[in-house]
């Protein structure tokens, strides 16, 4: 048995996988001012406080500073991108919502990276899709409140009333004479202006928007395509070493021995040490350090480093016993997490019944970026450079393992080189203080690609045992699924149904029962928790069950959703039945449902609600009769509400699109004896450009509160491919990845 | 460890102390300071870590820098003089290419050996030639388009 802490993994993961449920209040944003915030409580470090807050006011003068978001002085326009840059673009779109209520022309903005500052900015963290629905009120303030002190400053100097004015392209214009002040002539006589309240400052009605709705290339991006420093793998400091770090890959492995004093004595090595680990899988795990002059030193070490481990008390996971287990538990029964209806009658009262199990296998996160930390240590206190999802969270873990105050923690956002939710966990932070705090020297430790795969924290596999009703008007009647899945601290599951899983809104006789099997590898969040493979599973049974009823898919799916309604009151986070079905359609007509296709080709939809995105997806695909497959367009309809940049939304839903598509084809980690056996990419193999599909991306034009897009369009990819594959052969897939079945691509 | 001397973006490099069995890669990230080429698998199934010798795609994870006979371009070396971004970092500018971006040096460097053998690309020759670069983010659809649009505009 594992003796290892797993609570604060299960805390992020619920946090990420469940905080839009966590308060609706949080999200009733119109009246946000200094007093309106959310809080999840019960997490790591105290908590994490998802804050609303309007930050402090300027001083009297000096640059226009009114809040952590904008700075305007003689030399220019500077907007604040609060949270980590993952790949999902808020670095460009949540100054967009600043620029837009500033009146600031685009090209006129600088955007910075902000500093870490829980207290100026609230929470800054990248999970959860969930930076536009926070951030779409209070950055708005933010700008508008910039632009109410422009002009008053403006009114004065003028000697007229504010309503003489308005505001255009970084200017003040008086609408009588067309005169026109520059906001960088304005910034130092705003700065004596008193701060509004937040509550008193207009917004723009969304159809005077200028900016938010376009295209917009990314802030960065030109400094990406000159290979300027921008990742944690780039960051330097005088005087830094190289570090990396060798841990069991059985987790809970110990170091009972290592050849220290040979790799101490290899060329550019400077030391090498024995770590015992605090005890905490996500802060540090046991392991050996080697700390080296350059990166190539550390690699020919690390390959000669020879560690004896005791693994009395690792990890003997093994995906083979997984399966075993599960399909013992065939038939039976497990712990009832939801049950609704009168589910044992409608089986009873059923036209037909439907059993079908199903089955994924565990992925890791393959973010492109090594995980990496540079981290200095001086005087009691740490000054970290990280690539990490959870700059807030990581300050708790590290003063943690330090044991020093979390305000001798500094840690410093850098661009994230891919996140997926791996990045959401600061175990490798907690190594590189471990290993700066003991060097004296700074040091960046990076990890290889294998220690990224054998050490992750994946998505857990899972075993899904479904039964469908349908009755003699050919509509699903009851729905049944006992969910074999993982726990880690042999308490919680490390994913679980509940009654916000499809279709427990939607239909009237639901039992879901869960089953947890031991597992002590590390599970944790990967993009859309739980969803990325719900999808799949409930998106596919439906269809069989349509199939069964021998009815058109697109019909009984709009059946489920049922008449136009919020399915929780109060919370625009939640899933709306109109705004599902609207997605349903249009997708549907986009991609040419119903039209007449080839022999062996046929169109696959699914819906799936995530993260407060609504989307549908319609797969072309074509399979050969040696189950080679071609995914010829992928048709997406999402109704995420109004769209801030336009370039950055569709690319996140292109990016699902493939991302989903390359999970689903051949990605799989398997376990034996506590070990992944998939170390690098030869191994896992990723989709590559030649199998890409075209996707066509439409969005519904919507009024509702703005949510996020880093999610919620990768879950329906995977059930609407084997849908369609099902269409054109016949043959229903229900193992991820489908490689398993014999699929190529 | 004999004195490893490279050609890197038009400007001769002499270095001593060097490991003999350095890839490339370590030496411009760590020795030259030219960290625009990234570190992704080490063993070349990524491309991440692509650059050109004699204009040719290389993986430089798995390329000992001694074997190096050729002139060595990085991401860093394809802007004018004048620090005008050439057609391929052009178009993947224009179209928004990138999400994380950390692979795309390594795609910019692919499509630009692709365009130097070959003007005109096919459809399918693009495919081809940008097969060895994985994007975890999948912006293929956009680096697609943008190494025709770069392949329109080197013409023009």
């Amino acid at each position: 048995m594992v003796a290892l802490n797993y609570q604060g993994i299960q805390d992020i993961f619920d946090a990420v996988n469940n905080q839009r449920w966590a308060g609706a209040g949080g999200f009733q944003i119109a009246k946000v001012g200094r007093r309106d915030f959310m809080k999840i409580t019960g997490l790591v470090g105290g908590g994490l406080m998802l804050s609303f807050t309007l930050p402090r006011a300027s001083a009297k003068s000096g640059p226009l500073q009114p809040n952590g978001y904008v700075r305007i002085d003689e030399t220019g326009i500077l907007i604040y991108a609060k949270n980590p840059e993952i790949g999902q673009g808020v670095k460009t779109s949540l100054p967009m919502m600043v620029a837009e209520e500033l009146d600031a022309a685009w090209d006129d903005v600088q955007v910075v990276q902000a500093p870490v500052d829980q207290a100026t900015y609230g929470a800054q963290f990248a999970g959860g899709s969930m930076s536009t629905p926070m951030n779409w009120l209070p950055l708005r303030k933010a700008g508008a409140t910039a632009r109410a002190m422009l002009v008053g400053a403006a009114a004065q100097r003028l000697e007229v009333p504010v309503d003489a004015l308005f505001t255009r392209d970084s200017h003040v214009v008086h609408k009588d004479t067309g005169r026109k002040l520059a906001y960088t002539d304005l910034a130092a006589a705003a700065a004596a202006m008193p701060v509004p309240e937040a509550d008193s400052v207009a917004l723009k009605e969304p159809r005077y928007f200028r900016l938010l709705g376009k295209r917009i290339t990314g802030v960065d991006n030109d400094a990406i395509v000159r290979g300027e420093p921008l990742f944690g793998i780039d960051q330097t400091l005088p005087g830094m070493k190289i570090a990396t770090y060798q841990k069991c890959h059985a987790i809970g492995g110990k170091v009972k021995s290592a050849n220290l004093d040979e790799i101490k004595q290899m060329p550019g090595v400077h030391d090498a040490f024995v770590l015992a680990g605090n005890g905490n899988a996500m802060e540090l795990l046991p392991g050996v350090a080697i700390v080296a002059d350059n990166t190539w030193a550390t690699i020919r070490a690390k390959r000669a480093l020879r560690v004896e481990w005791d693994e009395s008390e690792a990890a003997t996971d093994s995906w083979s016993g997984a399966s075993a287990s599960a399909e013992r538990l065939r038939g039976e029964s497990g712990q009832r997490v939801v049950d609704q209806g009168d589910v044992d009658a409608a089986f009873n009262a059923a036209a037909k019944r439907i059993d079908s199990s199903y089955t994924y296998n565990f992925v890791t996160h393959a973010q492109l970026e090594p995980m990496n930390c540079t981290a200095h240590y001086q005087d009691g206190a740490i000054e970290m450079w990280s690539p990490t999802q959870t700059p807030g969270f990581a300050i708790a873990n590290v003063a943690n393992v330090l044991g020093i105050d979390p305000a001798k923690v500094t840690v410093h956002q850098v661009r994230c080189g891919g996140g997926f939710g791996r990045r959401l966990y600061n175990d490798f932070m907690c190594e590189a203080a471990a290993i700066a705090q003991r060097a004296g020297v700074p040091v960046k430790l990076q990890w290889t690609r294998e220690d990224d795969m054998c050490c992750d924290l994946f998505r857990a596999g899972g075993f899904h045992q479904l039964a469908g009703a349908v009755d003699g008007d050919g509509k699903v009647s009851a729905w049944r699924d006992h969910f074999v899945t993982f726990t880690n601290d042999g308490k919680r599951p490390v994913s679980g149904l509940s009654a916000r899983v499809f279709p427990a809104e939607l239909l009237a006789n639901v039992r879901f029962e869960q089953t947890q099997l031991d597992w002590s590898t590390r599970c944790a969040a990967w993009r859309a928790p739980g969803s990325n493979v719900f999808g799949f599973v409930v998106q596919s049974f439906l269809h069989e069950l349509a199939q069964a009823a021998e009815r058109d898919h697109l019909e009984v799916l709009l059946e489920v959703l049922g008449e136009p309604r919020w399915l929780t009151q109060g919370n625009p986070q939640a899933l709306h039945t109109g705004r599902a079905a609207g997605v349903v359609k249009l997708a549907a007509e986009k991609a040419g449902w119903g039209k007449e296709m080839p022999a062996g080709r046929a169109l696959g939809l699914a819906f799936y609600f995530s993260h407060g995105g609504h989307i549908a997806e319609v797969a072309d695909v074509s399979v050969d009769a040696n189950k080679k497959v071609k995914v010829h367009k992928v048709t997406v309809a999402a109704d995420v509400g109004p769209i801030v940049n336009l370039s950055g939304a569709e690319n996140q839903i292109e990016g699902a699109v493939v991302d989903g598509l390359s999970t689903m084809l051949g990605l799989a980690v398997t376990f034996e004896n506590g070990r992944a056996q998939q170390t690098n990419f030869d191994k896992y193999p990723m989709l590559r450009m030649p199998a890409t599909p075209e996707v066509d991306v439409h969005f519904v034009a919507s009024d509702y509160p703005p949510t996020g897009l880093g999610e919620p369009a990768l879950p329906p990819l995977a059930p609407a491919v084997c849908n369609a594959i099902a269409a054109a052969t016949g043959a229903r897939i229900r193992t991820l990845p489908i490689s398993e079945e014999g699929y190529t691509v | 460890m004999a004195t490893l001397r490279l050609n890197v973006n038009g400007e001769q490099r002499t270095l001593d102390g060097v490991d003999d069995a350095t890839p490339l890669l370590w030496v411009l990230r760590d020795e030259l300071g030219l960290v625009g080429t990234k570190f992704g698998c080490g063993i070349s199934q990524c491309g991440a870590c692509t650059v050109l010798i004699d204009g040719n795609p290389v993986r430089s994870c798995s390329f000992p820098a001694a074997s190096v006979a050729g002139e060595i371009t990085t991401i860093e070396g394809l802007a004018g003089p004048n620090g005008e971004l050439n057609p391929v970092q052009q178009a993947w500018v224009d179209l928004d290419v990138a999400q994380c971006g950390y692979c795309q040096a390594g795609q910019i460097m692919a499509a630009e050996a692709l365009l130097r053998s070959n003007a005109n690309p096919t459809d399918a020759d693009v495919d081809q030639a940008m097969a060895g670069n994985i994007c975890r983010c999948g912006t293929y659809i956009r680096i697609r388009k943008a190494v025709k649009t770069a392949a329109a505009n080197r013409g023009a």
